[in-house]
């Protein structure tokens, strides 16, 4: 991130971004009495001494692009997958916040399948908007969509944790933003209930659930109904892609993070003419790609996130 | 100053439509092209029978969507939709997977 432009950017926009955090290398999260606080620079070794649960996410591999800001994406999804397997203590299990494939075909799914499945977990995806452009939208569904609802929402339970993965990337209306629409709304109204609030909640999905920069539909129309149905839980931590690049912000309560791409990185909001594919140097591109990796500890209420990128 | 030069070429072509000359329609085509995650242009007027052709010119893929009347397939990096209007009116439109991107054709 260091090379990037911020200089040029001025307080205006220094001021917008003031509570989101950059992280351009591995920073590990802790939280106590409501205020984040950094332990610094950690490796992957500090983290796994970590006890608890251990999950990790990747996001928007784009498996089949190939344009100059990375004519491999598979190659950079095995990169990161590699640095998974070299973990010292193997995480519970994946998520995945979408965009697996460029344009859906079913070869990019199948790569994707090939290489991911060398991490031997247990891997819960959402899909992102690139994952339904086949002819007949089916391809996502048939691979990942079996015990999901709608077009392909649905929650689980992993030590004390419950997961809501969620589909924000389904009948986008024009000039709005990403949306989850009423049905899956009131389905998460009733998976939540007679949950206890003191269940720590991880929400999952592709765009973020938060407004980051709606002038390139980074935000979701809808979002704020899905926060309001969380509010009582002490524990909340919201986990997005799409945006290819680390952004974090506390709300009382929740947590919101947005993971690094595994195929290419992104402008900062209102840095570039548009949100696409972001062409550096080739030394630098790996700087951008990585993994993140949440620690969950019993009696604590916050999730730790450490995001690492392939290299730097 | 491309616009401009869209815009004087857009009256030639209505010239041309209202000569009786049979080949007037496929010179009227039109192009929109997508740059940058935006329409260009984003607003275009066109006489009824019209084809108006748009080029996706990013490395990311977008879709070209009026509901209820025209929906592109997936255009992946230079690919290419066309859609010949054949009534009046105005024709909102919109990427279906970046909604933020709309543009307008006024058909007359």
């Amino acid at each position: 991130m260091s090379g990037h432009d911020h200089d040029h950017d001025g307080p205006n926009r220094r001021k917008v971004l003031e509570c989101m955090t950059w992280a351009g290398t591995g920073v590990l999260w802790t939280i106590t009495g409501g205020v984040p606080r950094s332990l610094g620079i950690i490796d992957s070794a500090m983290a796994a001494d970590a006890p608890g649960m251990t999950f990790l996410q990747i996001s928007d591999s784009h498996v089949g692009f190939d344009k100059p800001a990375n004519p491999n994406a598979l190659g950079t999804l095995e990169e990161a997958v590699n640095r998974i397997n070299a973990m010292p203590a193997k995480p519970s299990f994946m998520i995945h916040t979408g965009d697996i494939t460029h344009l859906s075909k079913a070869a990019e799914f199948d790569n994707a399948e090939r290489i991911i499945s060398q991490t031997k977990l247990d891997v819960h995806y959402v899909p992102g908007e690139h994952d339904f452009i086949d002819e007949e939208v089916k391809l996502y569904r048939e691979r990942y969509g079996r015990g999901t609802k709608g077009h392909g929402w649905y929650s689980f339970d992993a030590g004390g944790v419950h997961f809501v993965g969620l589909v924000n990337v389904v009948d986008l209306k024009a000039g709005g933003l990403g949306n989850l629409g009423a049905e899956q709304l009131a389905w998460l109204e009733d998976d939540l209930r007679g949950k206890s609030k003191s269940t720590p909640v991880v929400l999952f999905a592709h765009i973020p659930l938060w407004t980051v920069y709606p002038q390139w539909g980074w935000g979701t129309e809808d979002g704020g109904r899905a926060l309001e149905l969380v509010k009582g839980f002490g524990s909340v931590t919201v986990l997005n892609g799409h945006i290819h690049q680390v952004m974090q912000k506390v709300e009382g309560n929740v947590t919101f993070h947005t993971a690094r791409s595994t195929a290419f990185p992104q402008p900062a909001p209102g840095s570039a003419p548009s949100p696409g594919p972001m062409k550096v140097e080739d030394a630098k591109l790996r700087s951008m790609l990585g993994v993140a990796s949440v620690n969950f500890k019993q009696n604590e209420q916050r999730l730790a996130i450490i995001d690492t990128p392939l290299q730097g | 100053m491309k616009t401009l030069n869209r815009r004087d070429f857009g009256v030639a072509v209505v010239a041309a439509i209202l000569l009786p000359v049979t080949t007037a329609r496929a010179e009227g085509d039109m192009e929109v092209h997508i740059d940058n995650f935006v329409f260009e242009p984003a607003e275009l007027k066109i006489k009824v029978g019209t084809t108006v052709t748009w080029t996706n010119r990013d490395d990311i893929p977008h879709t070209i969507v009026s509901a209820g009347k025209f929906r592109s397939k997936t255009l992946d990096t230079d690919d290419k939709f066309s859609f010949t209007f054949t009534n009046a009116g105005d024709y909102k439109y919109f990427c279906s997977l970046h909604p933020h991107m709309t543009g307008m054709i006024k058909v007359e």
